[in-house]
């Protein structure tokens, strides 16, 4: 294996072994605190220019699970249909795998997809750096080609661009209550979730002005980067929300700061921001508390919303935002992934909430 | 109601299925009591634990955990509310029963926690079975057909493989697997003729068993702490599984699945705590069964919470009063919620310790019942590296996975299809032999991922063995081997150093070597979250797999290092934890910094508030230099944690260590046999004859001169128990033929043994040779029983004051020959006033807890403060000031070990130990019998009483048995010997007699219900009759004595005094 080095914008240096696609590659540097769901965090589109470090340090252990197609045409084991994140940091990589359900080695993906893969990492000292630090610019320089070095950058780009799709899908035709599903870099599971509900998904790209078209519900979906850079979506959102307006909405992650920002609210860049699988939330107002996944580096600010919406769930570690709700309207969001993909599935009932509103309509 | 007053039940005595973790999960309870400003009562007959210490409960009753005695201390103490989650399934059983009978309502006590209606849905099959079914959840169902052609029927339905059980058949008769229906049919027929009943179960040989842990607050908010999965596929008892967490070998998709199902679970069944669900998932799709559900803390939880720095135990106590999740706070970084699930950045393994070698007789297969004794837990960021940790750590003379003295394998097949304490180092044999791992997998059902993983070492093993010296090995090489958790030991042997020298030479010349090239361990911190936020604790070990610490080292010269006693195995268990954690609090209080180093996830001592500094890593020589390195301690504390840290004493030493207390030559000078022998001698006092032999001849000059019967310990054990008393030269032979090799380098001791003596121990506390405080204890049982084993009373109550003055002054002697300072025991012979002294250990004893209790003196502080240079006082009060007595009972595990003879001997066999308080020494026997599981019986009794002595010892019991209105039931000689003294009895026969009626029937039975078998010698004959009514009475669940002074004692105290009329006095009270 090749000898690589990750060298942070701080000038902080860890040594490790190439085990992916070969070629120096720069990004943002975050951390995913979760043990399990690699082949779920690598194709979320959420991940677009970042390098991903996996603080749990036994990864691949199960391998890759096939590449097949469900009958909507989506990904059956995978979050969208190619990896996003810019490079894959692990503590101890495991070539070897075993799983009923596995076709190759996580390498052998990295490889097959060009997307770096570095081993042999102190995640756990990386990860304080970045907590300490918080996020920062990366670049894998290989240590036998120290001349390649690559540029990139993260702020001020916009990455849902790159992910959303270009022209406009339908899901689950005909089946009843027809939802337009912002598509800022949706996951999967997220239209999975609406279609085995029952509903009829029109996928839109990030752009696209949506009240042109007729539908029961909307539903923001979660994306890459800064939400600033999507002028357009809330824009379109904006002109969603008059108060004439009824039919219910739903967002999920950047769905929920988009959705904010369209209220009126603004959102700031968290200092390394949450990634994992344990992120406790709590109901506002309730004992009701959850265990969420999350993937995201901006915030809400909860007290620039306007007097008509409120917070709907707060981080119980940091006391962040996790989601909104509007005080009369069928309108609410999640910071949080309900749809989970991977970690754990106990607010998946939000869809349930969501569908139930689109059918009393 | 306001809650004011709680009663916790613990589990009493260590046992196999119930050990220290309820001490762990009850200290933590209380803890959490405690905070609250509520009153504890705790009733808890294991005085040799944490949780019975001052401090910790405000009333504690050293009674047996039994419906009788706990509605007495209710009656008594009026409690509010009961917590029955803490004390294991002892603690649960009698709360279920207490609750039936109408006790608690009653009293008006309030069960605390997870509601009784609950506990009984998941207790009993048939109503968890209902219960899951109602949300959909998949158990382990099973058929039960009563002809050949539903049980065909049956198995179509549930698919093959099957299992078939004949009902009603003991022991798997008739029970076995099918594969299809040829194979069924042929079963069926033979299953049939043992029953009329025949279950049909799906077989799920083979599939993963993970489980999870999960806690649920009464506000319907759940988590899930900790998964763990077993090393070991379905079949093996989890508690016999090595275990990994988090699991390794699961998607997503299967991980969150059982997750969902388990938090669906303990919703329905109403869980308010802690709950722990167990799955059988297969391995070849995401089809799953519930295995069980246990409504209570349990040894998983305790694992849980020691692999992710969660206190389950604590929490789930705060949760039972009635608060949320979201109420509390992460207690490792003080700022985020308890309502979280922990993520970890390292990988834990478990690995249980078994100790079967002591049995005579035991089967060593494992299976679906329990027989470890202890258990370990590694923490590293590599498999390979938690692995090879984990074997070293239970302490059974291996050195990791590879690099082991050779182990001889007949048929490698068998070994690894049978899974037996030694199967993973067959998996190296198999390894070494070319076994793929295809194969591997094929015979054993391991995942092939952990099989790769084993491999990885072997391959790096096998690339070392290549290389010639330490010079011409590859850094990076040498870099892999230690991230893949490979000692400086392993990596010398694997060079072939030993060759040119001693192997603790050339292990440190590895050491000093990768020190030069900068290859050093990084310590890092278990902090819940996986470093997302700063941890307030120093909860710590450390990796190879690390490029800088977690924590920064002051070096004031203020650590105080204190080494642990590892896992817990027959002979070192939860005393020396208590000894570790009165030394911890002790250094605390003083202003030092305290630092513990232990690796048993069953321990207080491992909690990571009972120390300023917990390294939860081994306790090899080198990893303790490794932790010292950084400490550079003002001393290391080698005397709290019995013999493993006392065994590094000398070598710790040599490396300039600073041991605290005793110096380490003195240490050598007690454990040397030589070396003690010669310094008697120079003091003037006796010790039993003894000689280390080399030949056969030699033996037999020894024993003309002593005479039988002698006391022999090879130093080689090929098999079976380590040392025994042979009374005549052919049991003599047959012991050394089949236990050891004589020869000059591995010499036999053989010590002249004397019969019918007292044993009595000196527990003591010196500073500078000085005895400041004592206690002398005495043995019911005359030498013979070991010590461990032995029941013992404090103060003394049949020892002669003259006995008693010899023995202190014999004992200051020492002391002051020894310079001792801090703890030590010393174990004497007493005949008439001769005295000998048998052995002298310059450390805590296994007796320390016990007499500091009952004499109400911390024998471990004052020696503490000792060993700190603190001036300490003696006490004013001694031992001859008490009016109540203190007795320590035996638990024997032998129900849980298949075949095993329960007989007891020289070397010790029992697994646990109750202490409990009287006002006079019967009293005490009493409950301390009651506590460690025997009955007073209700009518007949079997007596078989031994050789002549023993009888005429047994005689006035047997009349007052009599005179008691009991039935005396006697085989041959005794019943013969009993109608020549005037006692009325029936005679029996043993197994093998012609005649009615036979002894075991009885038992089989139920008709008698109390046996006091004491064997005679060890000649063959008496061994398998006596074996089988011994074995019987274990598995039948009858109350056995086989030593006739304990049984003497013991039918005493139950005719002499009446259970109702036991006093009920917290230990406080005495």
């Amino acid at each position: 294996m090749r000898k690589v080095t990750l060298v942070l914008s701080d000038g902080t240096k860890f040594h490790g072994q190439s085990f992916g696609h070969e070629s120096p590659v720069a990004g943002e540097v975050v951390f995913n605190t979760a043990m399990t769901g690699y082949p779920e965090s690598l194709t979320d589109p959420s991940y677009a220019g970042q390098m991903l470090v996996m603080t749990y340090p036994l990864v691949g252990n199960y391998g890759v699970p096939p590449h097949t197609c469900g009958e909507n045409g989506m990904a059956q084991y995978m979050e969208s249909d190619r990896i996003h994140v810019a490079a894959l940091i692990v503590g101890d990589y495991s070539e070897a795998y075993s799983h009923w359900n596995a076709t190759e080695s996580l390498g052998e993906w990295l490889k097959r997809e060009k997307v770096t893969g570095i081993t042999g990492i102190d995640t756990r000292e990386l990860t304080k750096v970045l907590r300490e630090h918080g996020v920062m610019m990366g670049k894998i320089l290989f240590d036998d080609d120290p001349d390649s070095i690559p540029e990139a950058t993260y702020e001020g780009v916009n990455f849902v661009e790159q992910v959303s799709c270009r022209e406009i899908l339908r899901y689950n035709v005909g089946a009843g209550k027809r939802v337009v599903l912002v598509d800022c870099g949706v996951k999967n599971n997220i239209i999975r979730c609406l279609v085995s509900r029952g509903v009829e998904v029109v996928r839109v790209p990030w752009d696209y002005d949506f009240n042109t078209l007729e539908f029961d519900g909307l539903f923001l979906a979660n994306g890459p980067g800064n939400p600033d850079t999507c002028v357009k979506t809330v824009e379109h959102i904006r002109q969603f929300l008059q108060p004439e307006e009824n039919r219910p909405c739903m967002g999920i992650c950047m769905g929920n700061q988009l959705l904010s920002k369209a209220a009126g609210a603004r959102v700031y860049k968290l200092k390394y921001g949450h990634r994992s699988h344990n992120q406790p939330v709590r109901k506002v107002g309730t004992n009701l508390c959850f265990v969420t996944t999350q993937n995201h580096g901006y915030a809400v600010d909860s007290t620039t919303l306007p007097a008509d919406w409120e917070p709907l769930y707060v981080n119980m570690n940091d006391g962040s935002n996790e989601g909104v709700r509007h005080k009369t309207k069928p309108w609410f969001s999640a910071q949080f992934h309900p749809e989970a993909c991977s970690g754990p599935v106990d607010t998946e009932s939000m869809f349930d909430e969501f569908v139930n509103l689109l059918k009393q309509q | 109601m306001e809650i004011k007053k709680v009663l916790l039940l613990g589990s009493g005595a260590l046992k196999i299925g119930e050990a220290g973790e309820f001490d762990y999960s009850g200290s933590q309870a209380l803890k959490a009591l405690k905070e609250e400003g509520i009153r504890t009562v705790l009733i808890n007959p294991n005085i040799a634990t944490v949780q019975t210490s001052e401090g910790v409960a405000d009333s504690i009753y050293f009674l047996p955990v039994t419906p009788f005695f706990v509605e007495k201390v209710i009656e008594k103490e009026r409690p509010d509310g009961i917590m029955l989650a803490f004390g294991g399934q002892t603690a649960l059983n009698c709360g279920v029963e207490l609750y039936k009978s109408g006790v608690l309502e009653k009293y008006g006590v309030q069960v605390l926690g997870t509601p009784v209606q609950a506990i009984m849905d998941t207790e009993d099959r048939e109503l968890f079975v209902r219960k899951l079914d109602e949300i959909h959840v998949k158990t382990i169902s099973s058929e039960a057909c009563s002809d050949i052609e539903s049980a065909r029927r049956a198995a179509a339905q549930l698919g093959y493989p099957v299992i078939l059980r004949a009902a009603y058949a003991l022991g798997g008769l008739g029970s076995g697997f099918c594969d299809d229906e040829a194979q069924l049919l042929k079963l069926a027929e033979k299953a049939f003729s043992f029953s009329p009943q025949v279950l049909v179960e799906k077989s799920l040989k083979g599939w993963k068993e993970i489980e999870y842990e999960v806690v649920r607050d009464r506000f319907d908010n759940c988590i899930t702490v900790c998964n763990m999965e077993n090393f070991d596929p379905l079949g093996i008892h989890t508690g016999e599984s090595i275990v990994i967490a988090p699991s390794q070998t699961l998607s997503n998709a299967e991980f969150h699945k059982l997750r969902e199902l388990a938090i669906r679970i303990v919703r329905h069944v109403g869980i308010v705590g802690e709950c722990n669900v167990q799955y059988a998932l297969d391995p070849a799709s995401e089809d799953y069964r519930v295995i069980e559900v246990n409504a209570r803390l349990s040894r998983s939880s305790a694992l849980a919470s020691k692999a992710t720095g969660y206190p389950l135990a604590f929490v789930a106590a705060k949760l039972g009063l009635g608060y949320g999740l979201f109420d509390l706070k992460n207690s490792v970084t003080k700022t985020t919620t308890a309502f979280f699930e922990p993520a970890l950045d390292y990988v834990v393994c478990k690995i249980p310790r078994w100790d079967l070698g002591k049995f005579r007789g035991v089967d060593r297969e494992l299976g679906s019942s329990m027989k470890s004794v202890g258990e370990v837990m590694a923490i590293g960021r590599t498999f390979e590296e938690v692995i090879q940790k984990g074997l070293r750590m239970i302490g059974q003379g291996m050195h990791g996975f590879v690099d082991n003295k050779e182990l001889r394998i007949d048929n490698v097949d068998a070994a690894l299809r049978e899974p037996t304490d030694k199967r993973i180092f067959v998996i190296e044999k198999a390894l070494q032999q070319g076994y793929t791992i295809d194969q591997i997998h094929e015979l054993t059902k391991i995942d092939k991922w952990f099989l790769m993983k084993l491999q990885n070492i072997h391959l790096t093993d096998c690339r070392l063995h290549q290389v010639k010296s330490i010079e011409e090995l590859d850094l990076e090489l040498l870099r892999k081997a230690k991230v893949q958790g490979f000692t400086d030991f392993q990596i010398a042997r694997a060079l072939g150093m030993e060759q040119h020298a001693d192997i603790e030479q050339a292990s440190m010349k590895v050491r000093a070597w990768r020190k030069q090239h900068g290859i050093v361990p990084a310590v890092k911190q278990i902090d819940t979250l996986a470093a997302e936020y700063p941890a307030m604790t120093n909860y710590l070990y450390l990796t190879y797999s690390g490029v800088a610490h977690d924590i920064a080292y002051e070096n004031d010269g203020r650590s105080v290092v204190v080494l642990g006693s590892g896992a817990y195995r027959i002979g070192s268990s939860v005393e020396f934890d208590w000894c570790g954690v009165q030394a911890l609090g002790t250094i605390r209080s003083q202003g030092y910094r305290s630092v513990m180093i232990n690796f048993n996830p069953e321990t207080v001592s491992t909690d990571y508030d009972m120390c300023d500094r917990l390294y939860f890593d081994e306790l090899t020589f080198e990893r303790v230099l490794d932790i010292l390195d950084l400490e550079q301690p003002y001393g290391v504390i080698v005397s709290t944690g019995g013999q493993i840290p006392n065994n590094l004493a000398m070598r710790l030493d040599e490396q300039h260590v600073p041991i605290l207390g005793t110096q380490a030559k003195y240490i050598d000078n007690a454990e040397d046999r030589e070396k003690f022998s010669a310094m008697l001698g120079r003091i003037g006092v006796d010790q039993p004859e003894w000689s280390a032999l080399t030949s056969m001849e030699d033996i037999n000059a020894f024993i003309d001169r002593v005479g039988f019967p002698v006391l022999v310990r090879p130093s080689y054990v090929l098999s079976g128990a380590a040392m025994n008393v042979c009374s005549n030269r052919e049991e003599l032979e047959r012991f050394l033929k089949l236990a050891a090799n004589v020869s000059k380098k591995h010499p036999v001791v053989v010590s002249s043994f004397l019969q019918h003596a007292k044993e009595v121990e000196m527990d003591a506390v010196a500073r500078d040779g000085e005895i400041i405080a004592y206690a002398i204890s005495e043995h019911i049982e005359f030498a013979g029983v070991h010590s461990g084993d032995a029941t013992i009373q404090f103060p003394p109550q049949k020892l002669y004051v003259e006995t008693a003055r010899r023995i202190k002054k014999i004992s200051k002697q020492i002391a002051h020959e020894l310079h001792i300072s801090g703890p030590f025991n010393i174990q004497f012979l007493a005949r008439e006033n001769d005295i000998k002294v048998i052995e002298c250990n310059l450390r805590a004893s296994r007796s320390f807890p016990f007499v500091s209790k009952v004499l109400k003196i911390n024998l471990i502080e004052l020696a503490t403060r000792v060993m700190l240079g603190l001036p300490v006082e003696k006490p004013a009060k001694s031992l001859f000031d008490l009016d109540y007595v203190g007795i320590k009972a035996s638990q024997f595990s032998f129900n849980r070990l298949q075949k095993a003879d329960p007989v007891l001997g020289v070397d010790m066999a029992s697994t646990g130990e109750v202490g409990c308080l009287g006002l006079d020494s019967r009293t005490a026997l009493l409950k301390s019998m009651l506590a460690v599981g025997h009955r007073i019986p209700r009518r007949n009794i079997l007596l078989s009483t031994g050789d002549g002595k023993r009888k005429a010892e047994m005689l006035s019991a047997a009349r007052m048995l009599t005179d008691h209105g009991y039935c005396l039931f006697a085989t041959g000689g005794t019943s013969r010997y009993l109608t020549e003294n005037g006692i009325p009895n029936t005679m029996v026969f043993w197994p093998g007699e012609e005649g009615h009626p036979q002894a075991l029937d009885m038992l089989h039975r139920k008709e008698i219900d109390m046996v006091v078998n004491v064997p005679k010698n060890l000649s063959s004959g008496e061994l398998t009759n006596g074996y089988k009514i011994r074995r019987a009475a274990i598995d039948l669940n009858i109350p056995l004595i086989t030593n006739a002074r304990l049984a003497s004692a013991f039918i005493y105290a139950f005719c002499t005094v009446r259970l109702e009329g036991l006093e009920i006095i917290s230990w406080q009270e005495y």
